[in-house]
C-alpha cells in the first residue's frame, strides 16, 4: 500500500513572483474589462446611447483578479489533488454505496410525487428533471456509447413535439397513439438527417448537427402556415388517464377513483408518466448494450477503421445510433408538448442542444448513472438559482469550461464491460480511446 | 512444390498513385491457397498500400484484385467497399499500428469481430431484444469461439483485462485472434512479428503455421523480421519503391541480387563484391 | 439589372466582413484542428467594444469622425487580441490533448461565457450608433433604381483588401507566418525542429481574433446596431464561408467570406429575406457533404 508522497522540502515561497504574477493577471483584467464592465452603455431619452463610468465595478474585478493571479502563483507548487486526502476505506465504502446508488435513486424517483404531494413547486421540477434526464440518455446513445458528435439533437424534440401537437390538435388521436408516431416520425429524421452526414468527421459531424438544429428552428419559425410561426401551437390536448380525463366532472379520474379532484392528479400522472417513458429509454439502452449493435457502437468510438475491417457497415451502424437517439428525443418531446399544451419555436433552440450535451459529456463515457446525476446536478443547480437569471448562463458557461478543464472525462470516469467471462473489470476513461481515425 | 495452381488472391498490374506519387507500380502477384505468402522489402516499397489496396482502404488507381473461394466464388476487390470485402470475401486483416479496441476487454473485441453472425441470430437487434433463446445460444457460441481462439493465441487469462492495459505483444497476438474470428479465408497480417523478441517470433510462426494447418486459412503477410519470412513462407514477393522485384521461394530469395541490392542499396556491379564479403 | 448590380455590391460588402471573421476560423482549424466555436463572439466582443471605446473618445473630446475611428480601430484589435489570448490559455490550451469532444464542449463553454458577459454588463437591448460615415457615389443612374456605393462599403472593402494584404505578407515572408505554415503542416514535426508551437497557436489566435475585431467594427459602422447575438449567426456563416473556401487555406477564407455574403444577399434579395439564415446554414450542410475539402482546400489521404 503506497502512503501519501512525502512532500520534497519546499522552496521559500516566492513572494516576489506571486506578486508579479499577481499583477499581470490584474493587469489583464484592466485590458479585458476597461471598456466592457467600466463604462456601461444605455439607450437614453433620445433613443441614444450613453455612457455611464462603472468604475467601482471595474475596481473590483481588477482587484479579484490580482488576488487570483497572486493565490494562484502561490499554490503553484501543490496540485490540489482532493482525491489523495481522502482515506483509502473510505474510498471503498464509496465504491460499494456506487453500486446501489442507482437503485437509491430509481427509489427516491418512485415516491418522490408521494412524499412532496402537496409541493406543486418539487412535483414540476421533478418533472422537468426526468425530462431532462430521458433527453440525456436518448443522447448517450449517439455521443455516448457510437461516439457522434451530435450538437443539433433538439432538432429530434422538436420534431416530436410539433409532430405530436400537429397529429394532437389536427386529428384528435390520443396520446397513445399520437406518442408513438411521434417517435416514429423523429426516427425517420434521424436517419434522413444522420444519412447524408454521417461519412464526416469529429468537429465536421458537430458543426452539421448545429446547422441541422437552426434550419429546422428557422423553418418552424417562419412557416406559419403549418407550424404556426412564433405564435407556435396552442390548445394541444392534455393527457388522460387511459382514456378518463383529468377533469372535475362526473366522468373524470377523481370521481371514478372515488377521491377529492385536485388539479395535482395530472401533475403526478404526467410526472409517472416521464419516469415511465425514461425507464424505458433507460432499459433499451442497457439491453442494447448487451447486443452485437450496441457493441458494434461503443467499437465504433473506439476505432471505425478497425471496425470496417471487421466487417462492420459502419454506415448503418452509425444510422441505427442516430435514429434511436433522435426516436427517444422526439418521445421525449411529444410529452414535453402534452405537459405544457402548448410549443413554439422559442422552446427548440441551440441552447437546449448545449444543455443536453454538457449533462452528456458531465455524466461521463455512456454511463446512464453519471447521466442521471448530471441531469439532476445541472437542473437542480439552474434552479437554485432562478433569481440570478441574468447569471445562470454565464455561471452554466463557466461551469462547462471548468469541468472540461478539470475532469473531462465526467462523473462517471469507468466504463463497465458488456459480456466478461471472470468478474467484470471496469476499465478506466484513461484507456478508452475517443474517436481514432 | 507441384501441386497444381490454385490462387486464392490474384493481383493484376495492380497500381496506385497519390497525385504525383506513384506508390505501387504495376504489381502482379498471385498468393496460393493454403500457402503462407510473405511480402517484403525495404521501408516505404508500398507493402502497407498494397494491403490497403487489397482490404478496400484505398481505392486502387489502376488493376485488379480477384478473391476465389474454394467453392469457385470469386470477388473482384478493387470494387467492393473495405467491409464488403471483409464480410463477404471473408478477407481479414491486422494493422501496423494496432488497432484494437482499447477500452473494451479482450473478450469484447472479439465478440465485436463476431458482430455479423450474431446480428443475424439476433434478428436485427429485435429477437435479442426481446431476449428470445435463439440469440442467447448464438452468443454463447460466439463466446466460445472467442474462447477457442484466445486460447489458441495463450490469452485465456486476459479475457477481461481492457484491451489497451496489455504489453504490446499481447495486443498483437489478440489483434490475431481477433481477425481470426472472422472466419477468414485470407488472413492478411501486416507486421505481425514487429517489436517481439526471438522467442515470441518463434511462437507467432508457430501459430501461423498451425492456423494453416488446422484451419486452411491462406495468409499473406508484411513483414521485416526474417526469421518469421524464411521460417513458414511458401512464397516470397519482394517489392523495392513500388515494383515487384523478386517472386519466388524463400529459399531462392536470400541468394537474389536484385534483393540484395534493395536492401543494402549498393550498385549492381557491386553486388558480388558484397555477396563474398557477407559470405553467401 | 441595376438591381442586381445594387446587390452585388452590398454583397461583397457583407462578405468582406464575412471573410475576415472566416480567416480566424480557418486559420485555427489549419493549425490545431479545431473548430473556434467562440470565434463569432470574439468578433461580437470586438463590436462592442469599438461601440463603447467611440463613446469613450467622443466623451473626452475627440470629434474628429477619421482620427476616432482610426483610434476605435487599433483599440478593439488590440482588446480583442487580448481576449483571443485569454479564450485561447484558459479553454484550449488545458485540452489540447485531451479527447476529441473537450476542446469542442469548452469552446461551446466559452461561447456561452462570453454572450452571458456581455449580455450581464452591458443589457439585453440593442445597442444603437448613429450613422458616424456617410455618403456615397451614384455609379449608374436610372429612374428605377440608382445603383449606389456608400462610404461605408468601400472602406469596409478597401480595408479588406489592405488587411489581406498585409497579412498575406506576414504568413508569406515574416518568421511568424513562416511558424505558422510549419505548424498547419505538421505540429510535432514543427516542436521537434524548434518552432515554439505554443506561441505559435497564441499567435494564431490573437490574429484571427484582432481580424474578427475589425469585422466587428464594420459591422457596426454598416448596419448601426448591435447586440450580444450577432456572433452566433455570423460565426456559423463565416465558418460555412472556411469551409466553403477550403478549410486552412487563407485566400479561400476570403473567397468564401464573398461569396456567402453574395449568397445571402442574392438570396434576400430575389427570394425570401426571412429564410436567407436557412440558405447560409444550407449552404454549411451541401458543401460539407459534397466538397468537404473546399473549393481552394487540399484534399487529404488517410492513413491507414
Amino acid at each position: 500500500m503506497s502512503q501519501a508522497l512525502e512532500t520534497p522540502t519546499r522552496p521559500a515561497i516566492d513572494l516576489l513572483g506571486a506578486l508579479k504574477s499577481g499583477a499581470l493577471a490584474a493587469i489583464v483584467a484592466f485590458g479585458l474589462f476597461s471598456l466592457l464592465i467600466g463604462v456601461r452603455t444605455d439607450q437614453g431619452p433620445t433613443g441614444a446611447l450613453e455612457i455611464e463610468p462603472r468604475l467601482v465595478a471595474f475596481g473590483v474585478i481588477c482587484a479579484v483578479a490580482f488576488v487570483g493571479g497572486f493565490a494562484r502563483a502561490l499554490l503553484a507548487g501543490e496540485r490540489l489533488d482532493v482525491a489523495s486526502y481522502v482515506p483509502e476505506q473510505i474510498k471503498a465504502a464509496a465504491a460499494h454505496i456506487g453500486r446501489y446508488f442507482g437503485l437509491a435513486l430509481l427509489a427516491f424517483a418512485v415516491i418522490e410525487p408521494i412524499v412532496f404531494y402537496h409541493n406543486r413547486y418539487i412535483l414540476d421540477l421533478g418533472i422537468l428533471v426526468l425530462t431532462y434526464v430521458m433527453l440525456g440518455w436518448g443522447l448517450n446513445i449517439v455521443v455516448g456509447l457510437a461516439g457522434l458528435l451530435d450538437l443539433g439533437y433538439v432538432a429530434f424534440y422538436a420534431v416530436g413535439a410539433y409532430s405530436y401537437a400537429l397529429l394532437a390538435t389536427t386529428f384528435g388521436w390520443s396520446f397513445w397513439i399520437c406518442l408513438p408516431i411521434a417517435g416514429f416520425l423523429a426516427a425517420c429524421w434521424g436517419v434522413m438527417l444522420g444519412f447524408p452526414v454521417l461519412r464526416l468527421r469529429g468537429d465536421y459531424l458537430a458543426i452539421v448537427t448545429l446547422a441541422f438544429g437552426e434550419i429546422i428552428r428557422l423553418v418552424l419559425l417562419n412557416w406559419q402556415s403549418l407550424t404556426g410561426g412564433p405564435n407556435g401551437i396552442s390548445g394541444i390536448p392534455r393527457p388522460s388517464f387511459f382514456g378518463i380525463p383529468f377533469a372535475d366532472e362526473e366522468n373524470g379520474f377523481a370521481a371514478t377513483f372515488g377521491l377529492e379532484y385536485s388539479a395535482t392528479h395530472r401533475v403526478v400522472f404526467l410526472y409517472y408518466l416521464i419516469l415511465a417513458l425514461a425507464l424505458l429509454t433507460n432499459w433499451v439502452t442497457l439491453r442494447l448494450r448487451r447486443l452485437p449493435i450496441g457493441r458494434a457502437w461503443e467499437a465504433l468510438r473506439e476505432d471505425e477503421i478497425a471496425c470496417r475491417s471487421l466487417g462492420i457497415n459502419t454506415t448503418t451502424t452509425k444510422l441505427t445510433a442516430f435514429a434511436m437517439g433522435a426516436m427517444f428525443g422526439g418521445i421525449a418531446g411529444s410529452f414535453f408538448a402534452t405537459r405544457q399544451g402548448f410549443i413554439s419555436p422559442e422552446s427548440f433552440t441551440f441552447s437546449e442542444s448545449a444543455l443536453v450535451l454538457a449533462i452528456v459529456v458531465l455524466g461521463g463515457m455512456g454511463s446512464q448513472l453519471g447521466v442521471a446525476v448530471a441531469a439532476f446536478a445541472m437542473l437542480g443547480a439552474f434552479e437554485l438559482f432562478r433569481e440570478f437569471s441574468q447569471y445562470r448562463m454565464l455561471v452554466f458557461g463557466i461551469a462547462m469550461v471548468l469541468i472540461m478543464i478539470w475532469r473531462p472525462r465526467g462523473l462517471v470516469a469507468t466504463r463497465t464491460p458488456s459480456v466478461f467471462l471472470g468478474k467484470p473489470k471496469e476499465v478506466p476513461a484513461e484507456v478508452v480511446a475517443e474517436a481514432r481515425q | 512444390m507441384s501441386a497444381p495452381d490454385d490462387p486464392i488472391l490474384t493481383v493484376e498490374h495492380l497500381s496506385m498513385r497519390f497525385g504525383g506519387l506513384v506508390a505501387v507500380d504495376d504489381l502482379s502477384f498471385s498468393a496460393q491457397r493454403g500457402h503462407i505468402t510473405a511480402l517484403i522489402g525495404p521501408n516505404g516499397a508500398g507493402k502497407t498500400t498494397v494491403f490497403n489496396c487489397i482490404t478496400g482502404f484505398y481505392h486502387p488507381s489502376v488493376g485488379m484484385v480477384r478473391l476465389a473461394h474454394a467453392d469457385g466464388t470469386t470477388y473482384l476487390l478493387e470494387r467492393l467497399l473495405d467491409f464488403r470485402i471483409a464480410k463477404l470475401a471473408r478477407v481479414a486483416r491486422t494493422f501496423q499500428n494496432i488497432r484494437l479496441f482499447a477500452g473494451m476487454t479482450v473478450l469484447e473485441n472479439l465478440l465485436v469481430a463476431q458482430h455479423n453472425p450474431l446480428m443475424r441470430a439476433s434478428g436485427l437487434t429485435v429477437l435479442g431484444l426481446l431476449g428470445l433463446p435463439i440469440y442467447g445460444h448464438a452468443e454463447a457460441a460466439a463466446i466460445d469461439k472467442a474462447k477457442y481462439w484466445l486460447d489458441r493465441v495463450g490469452l485465456l487469462r486476459r479475457a477481461d483485462d481492457p484491451a489497451g492495459d496489455l504489453p504490446y505483444g499481447e495486443q498483437r497476438r489478440i489483434e490475431i485472434a481477433r481477425a481470426m474470428c472472422t472466419d477468414p479465408v485470407l488472413l492478411c497480417l501486416d507486421e505481425p512479428a514487429a517489436g517481439l523478441n526471438p522467442r515470441e517470433s518463434a511462437e507467432l510462426n508457430e501459430l501461423l503455421l498451425g492456423m494453416r494447418a488446422d484451419h486452411k486459412t491462406s495468409i499473406l503477410l508484411i513483414e521485416h523480421d526474417m526469421s518469421v519470412v524464411m521460417g513458414i513462407s511458401d512464397r516470397v514477393v519482394v517489392l523495392d519503391y513500388g515494383v515487384k522485384i523478386f517472386d519466388g521461394t524463400a529459399a531462392d530469395v536470400r541468394n537474389d541480387p536484385k534483393v540484395i541490392a534493395a536492401y543494402l542499396g549498393v550498385e549492381d556491379e557491386e553486388v558480388e563484391q558484397v555477396e563474398a564479403e557477407v559470405g553467401l | 439589372m441595376e438591381y442586381f448590380c445594387q446587390q452585388l455590391i452590398n454583397g461583397l460588402t457583407l462578405g468582406s466582413i464575412y471573410g475576415l471573421i472566416a480567416i480566424g476560423y480557418t486559420m485555427v482549424y489549419g493549425i490545431i484542428g479545431m473548430i473556434n466555436f467562440a470565434h463569432g463572439d470574439i468578433f461580437m466582443v470586438g463590436a462592442f467594444i469599438a461601440l463603447i471605446a467611440f463613446l469613450v473618445l467622443v466623451a473626452l473630446g475627440v470629434t474628429a469622425i477619421p482620427l476616432a475611428l482610426f483610434l476605435v480601430l487599433l483599440i478593439a484589435m488590440a482588446i480583442s487580441a487580448l481576449y483571443g489570448q485569454v479564450v485561447e490559455r484558459i479553454a484550449y490550451r488545458p485540452l489540447r490533448h485531451s479527447f476529441r469532444l473537450a476542446p469542442l464542449i469548452s469552446a461551446i463553454g466559452m461561447s456561452i461565457i462570453l454572450q452571458n458577459y456581455v449580455q450581464v454588463v452591458q443589457g439585453a437591448r440593442v445597442k444603437p450608433l448613429p450613422p458616424l460615415i456617410t455618403g456615397g457615389y451614384t455609379l449608374l443612374e436610372s429612374e428605377s433604381f440608382p445603383v449606389q456605393v456608400s462610404n461605408v462599403q468601400i472602406i469596409i472593402v478597401v480595408t479588406t483588401v489592405v488587411l489581406m494584404a498585409i497579412f498575406s505578407w506576414l504568413v508569406a515572408n515574416t518568421r511568424l507566418g513562416r511558424d505558422m505554415r510549419a505548424c498547419e503542416q505538421d505540429l510535432k514535426m514543427a516542436a521537434l525542429v524548434g518552432v515554439d508551437t505554443d506561441r505559435t497557436i497564441s499567435l494564431t489566435f490573437v490574429v484571427g481574433a484582432a481580424l474578427a475585431a475589425v469585422a466587428g467594427l464594420m459591422y457596426l459602422l454598416y448596419y448601426g446596431v448591435i447586440d450580444f447575438f450577432i456572433g452566433f449567426v455570423a460565426g456559423v456563416k463565416a465558418f460555412t464561408a472556411a469551409v466553403l473556401g477550403g478549410i486552412g487555406s487563407l485566400p479561400g477564407a476570403m473567397l468564401g467570406g464573398l461569396m456567402i455574403g453574395l449568397i445571402e444577399t442574392f438570396w434576400s434579395a430575389y427570394f425570401s429575406i426571412e429564410y436567407k439564415d436557412v440558405a447560409a446554414f444550407s449552404v454549411l450542410v451541401v458543401v460539407l457533404i459534397f466538397l468537404p475539402t473546399g473549393i481552394l482546400g487540399r484534399p487529404e489521404i488517410e492513413k491507414v
